[in-house]
């Protein structure tokens, strides 16, 4: 509780705490605050740029009150098209309207969205195939950040168990699983990435990629923790109280998971927020190379690969925006896990 | 010294065998081979597709396959790549030289950058420099590379002078020697500050904070208390500050080959991340077992440099380790 405190305590860990639950808040309710489905596509809205929210219309007496206007285009010369704001009529935006389906959870079905207006209103703009990108990057986050961390938690469960029974044992046992893990951590980690990748036929579902990239970000994960763990753990055994526990008959494996692995417990929890971010970044240089999750599902790796073509951003600056999205989670993931490991060793 | 290095290099056998194993494994789990591609194609008789299977034992158990490469990799012989239509050693060198340029300018440009920086952190601490340059190494540090890439290459869109990826002009044959060096020095410039802003950011915060450590240790306090000037004590201060930073430089040695696949790929560099992109979106096994076996080799020589230049400046770790 008191480490819990003091992270309130602080200013910049409490942003970045801020951040953090406020990015996985619009993932877990990305249908209530996304206006359109992630794949609804509109082609009078090819590569439209992000709305300009108003407040002011003097002809029309407005103050104070958002609306927006439609976007019309013109096509010029070279088939580019131009948008500009229809200033014919206006559209204020409305809260708490009535959209498409969806279930909160996956359970109660609702159609309660959190803004809307009669016509189109793209926050962040369009991509190539006139689809909200603020809605696309809501639903990204769902894969983007959910990705992190079961990633790490599965690879920190390898990392923890293998790590535990190496150093606990030590010797002939200990010897064989470090240079497992050594050649494990040997293999250039994107090259892996990339060859796993490869092994696997390239026409899966997207959830099916889904679960192939955790199992594949666990599987490079968990060496380097088993080796740290390890090293806590040959330290850890040599403590009275588990020459105690031996003594009373404990089995091997019950000293292991009760009195070995808790005293891992702080570090665990300062690396599991550290590494987060890693995960992350993997999943999203495998999306952006087009390895990852694929189209019309989206996730903020795949959400970028559009600005791989400096024409594009150079034309629509707009779709660097997931880049930014990425920044925000990875940068406080890891002021988080700086100030807790602050806060965890100063305390000992 | 020489039965440290030999110890380290007999170790490091097993180790190298073990990685390459894993990863044959791997691809050959795979559904599928490089031969499909073959297949496909109308204007290449079964004849030669069984000859092929025949000449790189394609229908035999994984392990057998295994040694026949490895016997091949002995003898110098790194196989076929299908994708490329030459020989894995021609793809790998070519590319390999590329991929090194770019380490290299981005090592040379990262250590130039970070002792002034780290000083400047300790020299004036808590104020304003000092505040500025941790802010944006916190910001660097997170930053992905393929970010930092997308956004520089952008801002270069505003640069007239800057080009926009690859390596060299479309008119880089007609220039003069001059004109060549030139020519992919300022195609460097976008890659170079890619990979470098983010290990400059991590290794001043390093420095950074070990500099403040070793700043408060006793021994500095006595060489105050003897009157020796603030710069020669930031000299001591930084000697012995060097440790970690060894064992980084290692890291880097090791990663000069496959640190930066990514940059390179989105940069349009062409060099080994290329290569190994296209390899494995093709199943293109010995080009992919290539790159890695030398991923792996340059790791552990990366290592064996770094183990030597610690047991070489630090006398305590030459006692103690060997």
């Amino acid at each position: 509780m008191s480490v819990f405190k003091k992270i309130i305590k602080d200013k910049v860990s409490l942003i970045s705490l801020g951040v953090l639950i406020f990015l996985y808040l619009g993932a877990i309710f990305a249908p209530f605050f996304s206006p359109y489905p992630y794949d609804e596509e509109d082609v009078e809205y090819i590569w439209a740029p992000p709305a300009k929210i108003h407040f002011f219309d003097f002809k029309r007496k407005i103050f104070f009150r958002p609306f927006v206007y439609a976007y019309r285009y013109k096509i010029d010369e070279y088939y580019q098209r131009h948008y500009y704001e229809d200033k014919s009529k206006i559209y204020p935006i409305k809260f708490f309207v009535r959209g498409f389906k969806y279930k909160i959870l996956g359970i109660i079905p609702c159609d309660l969205h959190l803004f809307g207006a009669d016509t189109k209103i793209y926050l962040f703009g369009a991509d190539g195939k006139g689809r909200d990108l603020f809605s696309r990057i809501l639903y990204g986050a769902r894969v983007s950040l959910s990705i992190g961390i079961i990633a790490s938690l599965i690879s920190f469960s390898l990392g923890l168990i293998i790590g535990g029974i190496s150093g606990y044992f030590g010797g002939r046992i200990d010897n064989i699983i470090m240079r497992i893990v050594e050649m494990f951590m040997m293999i250039p980690s994107f090259y892996l990435l990339l060859a796993l990748r490869a092994s696997f036929p390239p026409d899966l579902t997207s959830t099916q990629i889904y679960f192939l990239i955790v199992i594949i970000l666990s599987f490079i994960g968990w060496a380097q923790i088993a080796r740290i763990i390890r090293g806590m753990a040959l330290s850890l055994r040599e403590r009275d109280y588990v020459y105690a526990a031996k003594a009373l008959g404990v089995s091997d494996f019950k000293i292991i998971i009760s009195h070995i692995l808790p005293h891992t417990f702080s570090y665990a929890l300062v690396a599991i927020v550290l590494s987060i971010p890693g995960y992350i970044l993997a999943e999203a240089g495998l999306s952006l190379l087009g390895l990852g999750i694929q189209e019309p599902e989206a996730s903020w790796g795949n959400l970028l690969s559009s600005a791989l073509s400096i024409v594009k951003i150079r034309i629509y600056p707009w779709i660097i925006i997931p880049g930014i999205f990425i920044l925000l989670a990875t940068i406080s993931f890891n002021i988080l896990g700086e100030r807790l490991r602050e806060i965890l060793t100063s305390r000992q | 010294m020489r039965k440290i290095i030999l110890r380290r290099l007999l170790v490091s056998v097993p180790l190298l065998l073990g990685m390459t194993f894993i990863t044959f494994l791997f691809i050959q789990i795979a559904p599928g081979d490089f031969l499909d591609n073959l297949r496909l194609n109308p204007q290449i008789s079964p004849q030669v597709i069984d000859l092929y299977k025949k000449k790189f034992h394609l229908g035999k158990p994984v392990i057998i396959q295994y040694f026949y490469w490895l016997k091949s990799i002995l003898k110098l012989e790194w196989g076929y790549s299908f994708t490329y239509k030459t020989s894995v050693i021609k793809v790998i060198s070519s590319h390999a030289i590329n991929t090194l340029i770019l380490s290299l300018s981005t090592i040379v440009f990262t250590w130039l950058f970070v002792f002034p920086l780290g000083i400047l952190c300790v020299r004036y601490q808590k104020s304003f420099i000092d505040k500025f340059i941790t802010f944006f190494s916190y910001i660097f540090i997170s930053s992905p590379t393929f970010l930092l890439a997308i956004i520089l290459l952008y801002l270069a869109t505003f640069v007239e002078f800057l080009p926009l990826g690859g390596m060299r002009s479309l008119n880089f044959d007609d220039l003069s020697r001059l004109g060549k060096i030139f020519d992919i020095l300022k195609h460097l410039i976008v890659p170079t500050l890619v990979l470098s802003l983010g290990s400059i950011a991590y290794l001043v915060r390093i420095l950074r904070a070990n500099l403040f450590e070793i700043l408060s240790s006793p021994f500095i306090n006595s060489l105050k208390a003897r009157g020796l000037s603030k710069r020669k004590i930031l000299l001591h201060a930084l000697k012995n500050s060097l440790n970690p930073m060894i064992t980084i430089f290692g890291y880097q040695i090791s990663g000069l080959l496959s640190g930066a696949a990514l940059t390179e790929i989105i940069c349009g560099w062409p060099g080994l991340g290329q290569v190994i992109l296209t390899a494995v979106r093709s199943q293109d096994l010995y080009l992919v077992m290539a790159s890695v076996f030398i991923g792996g080799l340059l790791l552990i020589l990366g290592n064996l440099v770094a183990d030597i230049l610690l047991a070489w400046v630090d006398p305590r770790i030459r006692y103690e380790r060997f």
